[in-house]
């Protein structure tokens, strides 16, 4: 089996993962960051977005040892010890989610959204979320949430 | 997923080497398709070759009259490169619209049409641009290269390396997304070069991707929307499922034909 390495949140980890270990699930259960979500499998519902590399994608849909030699940043990685990141602040003013269980995956693609367009409409923000699913919401305030930020 | 073997390739001719002697291989690229397929049993690869950190096919350059697409290119980087947008808007939109931003940051073109899924987006440009592909061996025309529901006519250890797109006086690609999965149910890429008009269709056919010549005729003599208007799609061999008949599909894909033609000449 190979031997992976990948840094996460900033902390190299090496291990060795079988060929078809998704990327997820050595997040979740070699890495115990359980805060990556497995929704859909399906890469539908976006709760198992992180950033690979500085870019947004889905952890579900990519073999761990794709990421051998990649920077990962998680939901647990954004806080700077206790001060919120500015996104997870605007998604608690605005009471940007319900049961909770998808907003790790709306947190880091809101962030990816803020990171490549700095001043986004609503439309925009609505049209970039479409990889994210809540059934909770109904997306009001998670919109509200990520204008707010983006205007911060 | 079944079990298979994990390689990730250095070079395009390390990957080459490798599928030719695998027994079974397949080609990662950005994986969008190819895992999901693997999750469910559709597909057990026994090596999985791994394209995606290749530099040297994820180049977006202009050479003489054509925009050329590494095969490694992801969506993102197709619709954000000011070359492609500065010079065929239209494919970098289409490249912006494909799944979802996460799908884009992983997906390639190399990908996409290797797969020629019947319903994905730039097997419709590659056709309506009149696109060369080039693989290890060979250069192939997009109208060779397209042959059928998920079927191209590169060899089983084929690679493809990059997309040569002529530059259009101008054009345009009108797609209606299915609501859920957002790939096209129908989708219509016109572009206009200085003798001809070419028009390729994605999202409705039984066979795939294709050219509508029918189309291409009239609008080559009269580019007008009550040209396009009269030409109107047969739905004999339009895809017909729960999402939609052959008859409403064959009617969307008149709709966004015309849309374009519309556009093109506002």
């Amino acid at each position: 089996m190979p031997n992976i390495n990948i840094n996460i949140n900033g902390k190299d980890y090496s291990a060795i993962t079988e060929e078809r270990q998704l990327l997820v699930n050595f997040i979740r259960d070699e890495v115990d960051l359980t805060g990556t979500h497995v929704g859909c499998d399906t890469s539908q519902c976006g709760s198992c977005v992180i950033h690979l590399n500085g870019k947004a994608i889905k952890s579900c849909t990519m073999l761990a040892v794709q990421a051998d030699g990649a920077e990962i940043l998680t939901i647990e990685g954004v806080a700077e010890g206790d001060n919120l990141h500015p996104m997870q602040e605007a998604f608690r003013e605005h009471h940007g989610l319900q049961c909770g269980f998808c907003t790790p995956g709306m947190i880091m693609s809101a962030i990816d959204i803020i990171n490549r367009k700095p001043n986004p409409d609503e439309q925009t923000v609505r049209e970039e979320l479409e990889g994210n699913l809540c059934r909770c919401t109904g997306y009001q305030n998670i919109v509200k949430a990520i204008l707010s930020a983006a205007n911060k | 997923m079944y079990k298979f073997r994990y390689h990730k390739a250095q070079s395009v001719d390390e990957a080459k080497k490798l599928l030719t002697e695998s027994n079974e291989g397949k080609i990662l690229a950005g994986g969008q398709t190819l895992i999901p397929t693997m999750k469910q049993r559709l597909a057990s690869p026994e090596i999985l070759i791994d394209i995606g950190n290749i530099k040297e096919i994820q180049n977006i350059d202009k050479k003489n009259d054509s925009i050329i697409i590494g095969a490694g290119s992801k969506h993102s980087s197709v619709a954000d490169s000011n070359v492609v947008i500065s010079h065929i808007p239209a494919l970098a939109e289409l490249a912006e619209n494909i799944g979802d931003p996460h799908v884009r940051h992983m997906g390639t073109i190399g990908g996409s049409i290797s797969n020629n899924d019947p319903t994905a987006d730039y097997p419709a440009a590659c056709l309506g641009l009149g696109a060369t592909i080039k693989t290890v061996d060979r250069e192939i025309s997009a109208d060779n290269f397209f042959t059928g529901l998920f079927e191209t006519c590169l060899n089983e250890d084929e690679i493809v390396i990059e997309v040569g797109f002529p530059i259009p006086k101008k054009s345009c690609y009108m797609k209606f997304p299915n609501p859920a999965s957002r790939y096209a149910m129908a989708g219509v890429f016109i572009a206009v070069f200085n003798s001809s008009v070419k028009v390729a269709v994605t999202g409705a056919s039984e066979n795939g991707v294709f050219r509508w010549t029918k189309m291409e005729d009239v609008l080559s003599s009269n580019f007008t929307v009550s040209e396009a208007e009269n030409v109107k799609l047969s739905p004999e061999g339009v895809m017909s499922d729960i999402h939609g008949d052959s008859d409403y599909r064959a009617n969307l894909v008149n709709v966004m034909a015309k849309r374009a033609v519309e556009k093109l000449n506002g």
